[in-house]
């Protein structure tokens, strides 16, 4: 029996690695052979059968992104908003989820409803719109920091994890003569360092990858456009060129570009900033979720 | 960490007692950094959530952008009649449910699958490897996922096509993007690809929280590793399982439009377009706002029934409820 049983203990650990492995393959792959297709040679790529190495290895997509101006500005601008937005999200974020998480604070209550119903009530898609059409926010910078700067769900996880803090770290800091700010920005937040990581991951990361802000609000300007949008636009562009022929493929040719490449390219390098950030955040983002949801 | 938590119970419950005892205008003084703390957040919801909510009123008007919602006529229940008239409607809201229930069940079912899959990994080093690798797509936006999606379904030259034509099932590439009968399960496919490894954390976090004598109990029983699976570690998440299950059937309506935004095309529309898609080119198209905002409000009121409906469904079964 205990052969028997060993057996298949044996099987079952191999079928279950085997569909893991399988998993994690099908996951990184797409990321590898979109590096594979951006490394390659424009004119080469066309001749097809690029899976995991490119065959004639060129930067000339990665100069191509990064020489052409308005691409860079996007860059730019892209690294700009994901930097203010985060820094004011993460501190707003904050001083909420402190003032909601302290017993004492005569407004917790209807602050707490108040906040809450912000998960439920929505105005739509049209409502905002013109929301911001009215408030002045149309093609300017703030629009993509304003209207997200702090959300029900992160406050939420910020606060129960402040709530199940000592309450003796509070107390001591006040009895040292500091008032609510200053404990919360150097006494809560320095020992609250999963929850912090965590929070900054989130809003550094929706950010980033936020493009249907700027296709709603700031598509006029070319000086406010993103790395996201631009992405999408160039999407958009070949899924219609190849949906009607492949002849604009080789119109392409001609300029030594192929839209599939510049695509691969750009995806690369929007992708490349959050792969290299949250490996390093990724044992705080686990435990800041874990701990929150856990106390429910 | 419960055991933190009752260990300062007692001093939390007595800090309002004391503040009671003050008038008001000192305690007022006395929080006045607290105050200062929330004052950004409660103007910032005043504005960008509650502020919207004014615009419904459009719903019932005939909205002319050069009036205003101050000068524009009322029309009562008008947009709202046209809008159950109109032939488009009934698509985009069909998609917008058959999508959310295809990536609510898929989405549901394979975290469940992939959590209990994990934890039977010993190895430490693998396990992390293979979480670390699926989370990775959670952080990537739709923009990427549907290059990716598009890349390789492309016709020419994308690697599943290629793939199918060197197995020899195919012998012409599919152009996988322009058929409508397809969009459905790409959509669902490309959801469950970003969103299932994230999913797990949760169950993950509550497998490692299962008494360990259950599994010793099972060991001395002679239970299989299967059967540990599928009579501890499944029925030990069930509760976790069955609160989030109902917590996004509330949401169902809210399906999100990105994904289908980016991954739809002129071509499959009927296929693709979602109530939000439906409600934007209404409005950018036909510069008919009061349509947009009606669907808008029509969307939150179905989700405030639901959420409502599964919250009492929620209390009536189980212990535990929403709010």
């Amino acid at each position: 029996m205990f052969r028997d049983r060993s057996f298949g203990d044996y099987a079952f650990t191999a079928t279950n690695s085997l569909g893991l492995a399988l998993l994690g393959f099908v996951t990184l792959f797409p990321f590898i052979h979109l590096l594979a297709i951006s490394l390659n040679e424009p004119l080469d790529l066309i001749k097809g059968g690029i899976t995991w190495l490119p065959r004639k290895l060129s930067w000339f997509n990665y100069d191509y992104v990064f020489s052409n101006k308005n691409l860079f500005r996007a860059a730019f601008v892209s690294i700009a908003r994901t930097f203010v937005g985060t820094f004011l999200g993460v501190m707003c974020t904050a001083m909420i989820a402190y003032a909601l998480s302290r017993r004492e604070f005569i407004f917790r209550k209807p602050f707490n409803l108040y906040f809450v119903l912000t998960l439920y009530v929505n105005g739509g898609l049209i409502p905002g719109y013109l929301l911001i059409k009215q408030i002045g926010l149309m093609n300017n910078f703030w629009v993509y920091i304003l209207p997200i700067l702090v959300s029900a769900y992160n406050v939420m996880i910020m606060r129960s994890y402040f709530e199940q803090l000592p309450e003796g770290v509070v107390e001591s800091a006040k009895i040292d003569g500091a008032n609510d700010l200053q404990t919360l920005f150097r006494i809560i937040m320095p020992i609250s360092m999963p929850v912090v990581a965590t929070i900054t991951l989130f809003i550094g990361v929706q950010h980033w990858n936020s493009w249907f802000d700027n296709y709603l609000y700031t598509s006029r300007s070319q000086s406010l456009s993103l790395m996201q949008y631009e992405l999408m636009k160039v999407l958009l562009e070949s899924v219609n060129q190849s949906a009607v022929t492949a002849s604009s493929l080789n119109a392409n040719n001609v300029a030594q570009l192929s839209p599939q490449s510049i695509r691969a390219a750009l995806t690369i390098v929007v992708t490349v900033p959050i792969l290299l950030v949250y490996p390093f955040l990724q044992k705080y983002f686990v435990k800041g979720i874990t701990m929150s949801a856990m106390k429910e | 960490m419960r055991k933190v938590l009752t260990e300062h119970q007692p001093a939390a419950m007595r800090r309002p007692a004391v503040a009671k005892s003050r008038p008001l205008w000192r305690t007022l003084y006395l929080q006045r950094y607290l105050l200062l703390m929330t004052v950004p957040f409660v103007i910032w919801a005043l504005i960008f959530s509650y502020g919207p909510l004014w615009g419904w009123i459009m719903a019932f008007q005939k909205y002319k952008l050069g009036l205003g919602i101050w000068h524009s006529p009322f029309v009562g229940l008008d947009n709202f009649k046209e809008l159950f008239k109109d032939d488009d409607f009934y698509p985009a809201l069909r998609n917008t449910l058959v999508m959310a229930v295809m990536n609510l069940v898929t989405g549901f079912v394979g975290a469940i699958v992939l959590a209990l899959m994990l934890n039977e990994v010993k190895n430490k080093l693998f396990k992390r490897t293979i979480q670390t690798i699926t989370y990775i797509p959670h952080f990537v936006s739709w923009v990427v996922i549907a290059n990716i999606v598009i890349t390789f379904l492309s016709p020419d030259g994308g690697m599943i096509n290629a793939f199918l034509m060197k197995l020899g099932f195919i012998h012409e590439p599919i152009y996988f993007m322009t058929k409508e009968g397809f969009f459905w399960y790409i959509q669902t496919a490309a959801n469950l690809w970003k969103e299932i490894g994230w999913s797990t954390i949760i169950y993950l976090a509550v497998l490692a929280s299962l008494n360990p004598e259950h599994y010793e109990a099972a060991d001395i029983d002679g239970a299989s590793r299967f059967q540990k699976m599928r009579y501890i570690s499944l029925p030990g998440i069930m509760p976790t399982a069955i609160l989030l299950l109902i917590m996004s059937l509330g949401w169902l309506i809210q399906g999100g439009y990105e994904s289908q935004y980016l991954l739809g095309n002129d071509v499959v529309s009927g296929h693709s377009e979602v109530l939000d898609l439906y409600a934007l080119r209404y409005s950018t198209e036909i510069g008919d706002f009061s349509y947009g905002v009606a669907i808008s409000m029509f969307k939150s009121f179905v989700s405030i029934v639901l959420v409502v409906a599964v919250n009492l469904f929620a209390r009536k079964t189980q212990q535990s409820r929403l709010f």
